[in-house]
């Protein structure tokens, strides 16, 4: 019988209108690295999550043993008690507050009711020594750079007595040598008996360090391998991270194309944050009339960033390439100017960004083109009512009135205000980015649907998805995209999800 | 949509398990947005029912509703220009400091410069503009909050006022300032008797009249466009009877002002800005930006609206604005004073949210403010009919803004579920 310190029997979790999490099982065993792969939207935070307590005992089905002992955690601070910490993808840190501040936030080093600043700088130097930090841990966390900031992390968890450290994508800000560093540092974690759990898209990566690996696929436990006596290649994970149930989710459709509409050539971007850093890189992209054309990429492949960048250079430093419309070279620097060159961008997260929630849908329908409906600055208000009634008609947006607000609209039904939006902008080409995400079956397919409407009227279409399964159901062509860079461009006919995983993936290395 | 219609069809199967047949959430959130909407009107009657009862009905004395509105006026028009910025999800506190340094610049060019009063007047409105626009360049394109650079405006405009007036008033204004902040229409047209009320006014019944007969005619047009789009409209009853009401409620304060001594000039300078402004929300692209603005400052970028544009022309109104409200309060005092305008901003902002607009930006109307400083004032002037002391007017108010501002997230929170 092996010593498992984690058992997850059964683990369903429920969201409203999705399942998340269906029967899942996991073991870890006591002092290993076990490794979590699926595709994005497979679980496997949302797996992280029911274990370290943000989603609260009850919440969710299942049992979960740890260390010998069931746990119902109802919160974070409970599960950390006990000794497991998670360590999210975005940094929790306070960048004002220094190194020590840090470390011991939640857990202040105080004799009664002061704190004593000697220990916690003592003893958070110690903590420090022992992930490789040399730092002075006074200064603040801000100073330094993500790599560093990823140590603190971790000698925040060591403060709490952890055993069980979960990394979610703990490499997928660092450069080579910051993710080197800290799988030596993992590996060295081991070695004092701490077991972790890592979350992580390199495959690279996973195959050198982790002693097992569970794979994730919509929401189910797929299978783990063990790396000692399984023969597992990074093949065989994409295997098993894909699947092979493309179900008829997709409305049949045969695209006809014309001739080329948007054309991207050598576009680089930098980080605003860090100008040094490049997020896309030599980017070439076409798009002709009537074609639906995919754009894959994990997590931090600079999708949002490309399609953001080329839209009115809403996000980026250091812009370079060039962007043609229609054959002709066009010069688009603001949101503005995107728009009356015909193009439009229905953003990922539609709530932050895209609809205002507290108005009606009649006044989002036409927030993006509101001097169409006006003459000489005044707004035809009867027009904008009739505008966006007959959007509600074309889209089927389920509500009784455009005077409802979006904020209380359905998923689907706010994606549908946000595509009319766009448009009624009467753009050629339109980047949707991940237009069906958090939104139902049924919804998902009445998008798929408009999407393929708006090819047939001549429309080039660019759609950004993390789900495999509707790039290869909707796309004429899908780009794959791998830290900045096209790795590949593949024809619908000769598209798999295995081909292009394998471009998302492993064009990392090839690039190095 | 005949494919997409199919389509759903085909997939019903699919979806049959989830939650689509919940309640239809009509019904309920129409009432709660009638209640959100129409509260504010509901607490005016009631307030001014209260002290009307009160004081005997001295409240509703001729005399008294002309105090009323031209005591309230400067307060109106800052209010006015504080509901652009407030909708925008912005603030301005130095709107009294810039009342000051406006009717000082204003008393130096009519009486110390004996500059012609239209000339200075201009001249004023402009430097307003002026001031709007430094604090509107430091927001807009330097990023700076609001609240930090109007905070900062307030001392340095104030600072400003002392510097201009020394320890001192300056005055008189020439006459046609005073008579613009103080005065009444004359009787063009003579009086007529209106039998047991005495005589009234002719002129100002007439302007009275007129602005009901517009009032019925914008409605009416309103409702048939709607009719011809297709709209949902009031029954016939229900919008004669809001016609009605409208109109007996603007005769009735028009006769009573005709009573006393006919139109407070102010009042027609209101009721201009007030239209006009109006309009703008409502009506003119530049004003539905500044609610995409405040409701979600990310889309309304995504979408195309030059935010910084518009953040920087609503601080240049509300400099205008103040410039107005400035040369109307120093010709009402007929001087300009070194603490002119105190703590106007904070019953200009009170008027705002206490007129439904909403902390974080995005929601409120003109008449909204308007309404919310009206009334702040009649509880200002029923509170001193009957004799209680300033203390208590200050509690009364204080607990009216908490209270509105209250109904209007608690309200938010019942419609947000």
């Amino acid at each position: 019988m092996t010593d498992d310190i984690l058992r997850m029997r059964g683990i369903t979790k429920t969201f409203p209108g999705v399942k998340a999490l269906q029967d899942v099982n996991l073991s870890v065993r006591r002092g290993e690295i076990h490794a979590i792969c699926g595709e994005n939207g497979a679980g496997k935070s949302t797996l992280m999550k029911v274990l370290s307590g943000v989603y609260p005992h009850g919440s969710y089905e299942g049992e979960i043993t740890f260390d010998g002992r069931p746990c119902a955690f109802s919160n974070i601070r409970q599960s950390e008690h006990r000794g497991i910490v998670i360590i999210h993808q975005e940094l929790m840190l306070c960048q004002q507050l220094s190194i020590a501040e840090n470390i011991y936030l939640g857990n202040e080093q105080a004799s009664r009711w002061l704190i004593d600043w000697n220990r916690t700088n003592h003893a958070a130097a110690g903590l420090m020594e022992r992930v490789g930090l040399r730092e002075n841990p006074v200064i603040p966390v801000g100073d330094l750079g993500v790599g560093k900031q990823q140590l603190v992390e971790i000698a925040k968890a060591l403060s709490k007595q952890v055993k069980l450290l979960i990394l979610d994508e703990p490499t997928a800000a660092l450069n080579d040598e910051d993710s080197a560093h800290l799988l030596d540092l993992v590996r060295g974690l081991r070695e004092d008996g701490i077991t972790s759990v890592i979350i992580s898209h390199k495959l690279n990566e996973v195959a050198a360090i982790a002693d097992s690996i569970s794979i994730l696929r919509d929401g189910r436990m797929i299978e783990t391998l063990d790396m000692a006596t399984d023969q597992v290649t990074e093949d065989r994970i994409i295997a098993g991270m894909v699947g092979r149930d493309l179900e008829h989710r997709f409305p049949p459709h045969e695209s006809t194309i014309g001739e080329e509409v948007f054309r991207v050539e050598d576009w680089t971007v930098h980080s605003p944050t860090q100008l040094d850093r490049v997020v896309v890189s030599g980017v070439n992209l076409r798009l002709r009339r009537g074609e639906i054309v995919g754009l894959a990429g994990l997590m931090g492949a600079g999708r949002t960033e490309l399609a953001m960048s080329l839209f009115g250079r809403t996000y980026g430093a250091n812009i370079s390439g060039r962007v043609y419309v229609n054959g002709r070279q066009v010069q688009i620097k603001t949101v503005r100017d995107a728009i009356d060159h015909g193009i439009a961008y229905a953003t990922e997260d539609r709530k932050r960004y895209g609809l205002n929630l507290i108005e009606d849908i009649k006044r989002n329908v036409s927030a993006a083109n509101l001097s169409k409906l006006a003459r000489r600055g005044w707004v035809n208000d009867h027009e904008e009512f009739r505008v966006a009634d007959s959007f509600r008609g074309s889209m089927n947006i389920k509500a009784p009135s455009v005077l409802s607000p979006t904020g209380k609209l359905s998923g689907g039904n706010q994606q549908k205000v946000v595509l009319s939006k766009w448009i009624f902008t009467n753009p050629d080409v339109l980047i949707l980015d991940e237009p069906t995400r958090g939104i139902d079956i049924g919804a998902k397919f009445e998008i798929y649907t408009i999407i393929n409407r708006l090819a047939d009227e001549g429309k080039a279409v660019l759609v950004i998805s993390s789900e495999l399964p509707e790039l290869l159901g909707l796309c004429d062509r899908i780009y794959a995209l791998s830290e900045g860079r096209i790795t590949g461009e593949v024809p619908r006919e000769d598209a798999t999800q295995e081909r292009l995983m394998q471009y998302m993936m492993k064009g990392q290395d090839e690039l190095r | 949509m005949s494919t997409i219609a199919s389509a759903d069809a085909g997939i019903a199967k699919v979806t049959a398990g989830q939650p689509s047949g919940r309640p239809d959430p009509t019904p309920r959130f129409r009432l709660s947005v009638n209640l959100k909407q129409s509260g504010i009107y509901i607490a005016f009657g009631l307030i001014i029912l209260l002290f009307a009862v009160l004081t005997d009905g001295a409240l509703l004395q001729p005399q008294n509703i002309s105090n009323i509105i031209v005591q309230n006026s400067y307060i109106l028009i800052l209010a006015i220009g504080m509901i652009l910025i407030i909708i925008a999800g912005h603030i301005d506190l130095s709107v009294g400091s810039v009342v000051a340094v406006t009717g000082a610049i204003s008393a130096v060019l009519m009486v110390n410069l004996d500059l012609p009063w239209p000339l200075a007047l201009v001249i004023t409105l402009v430097a307003g503009g002026l001031i709007g626009a430094w604090q509107g360049f430091w927001v807009a394109y330097f990023g700076i909050p609001a609240f930090i650079v109007t905070l900062a405006g307030m001392l340095l405009f104030r600072a400003l006022t002392m510097t201009v007036l020394g320890n001192q008033g300056i005055g008189p204004f020439p006459d046609p300032i005073r008579t613009l902040s103080n005065g009444f229409t004359s009787g063009y047209l003579g009086n007529v008797g209106l039998g047991p009320l005495g005589g009234a006014d002719l002129f100002s019944l007439l302007v009275g009249a007129v602005a009901v007969a517009g009032l019925v005619m914008a409605q009416w047009r309103t409702r048939l466009a709607r009719l011809g789009y297709q709209q949902n409209v009031d029954p016939f009853p229900i919008f004669l009877a809001k016609i009605l009401a409208a109109g007996v409620i603007i005769m009735a304060v028009v006769v009573q002002l005709a009573r006393f001594k006919n139109l407070p000039w102010v009042l027609v300078l209101l009721a201009g800005l007030v239209l006009g402004y109006s309009l703008l929300t409502n009506r003119v692209v530049f004003g539905r930006q500044i609610y995409a603005i405040g409701g979600n400052l990310q889309a309304a970028v995504l979408s195309g609206v030059k935010v910084k544009q518009v953040l920087f022309w609503i601080f240049v109104n509300m400099g205008v604005l103040a410039a107005l409200a400035g040369v109307i309060f120093a010709g009402r005092l007929n001087q300009a004073g070194p603490t002119a305008g105190n703590s106007f901003e904070l019953d200009a902002i009170a008027a705002a949210f206490i007129g439904g607009a909403a902390v974080q930006g995005g929601v409120g109307k003109v008449v909204g403010a308007i309404t919310g400083g009206l009334i702040m004032g009649v509880i200002n002037n029923g509170m001193s009919l009957i004799g209680a002391p300033s203390e208590r007017t200050m509690l009364v108010k204080g607990i009216v803004l908490l209270a509105a501002v209250a109904f209007d997230i608690w309200t938010k929170r019942r419609a947000g579920r």
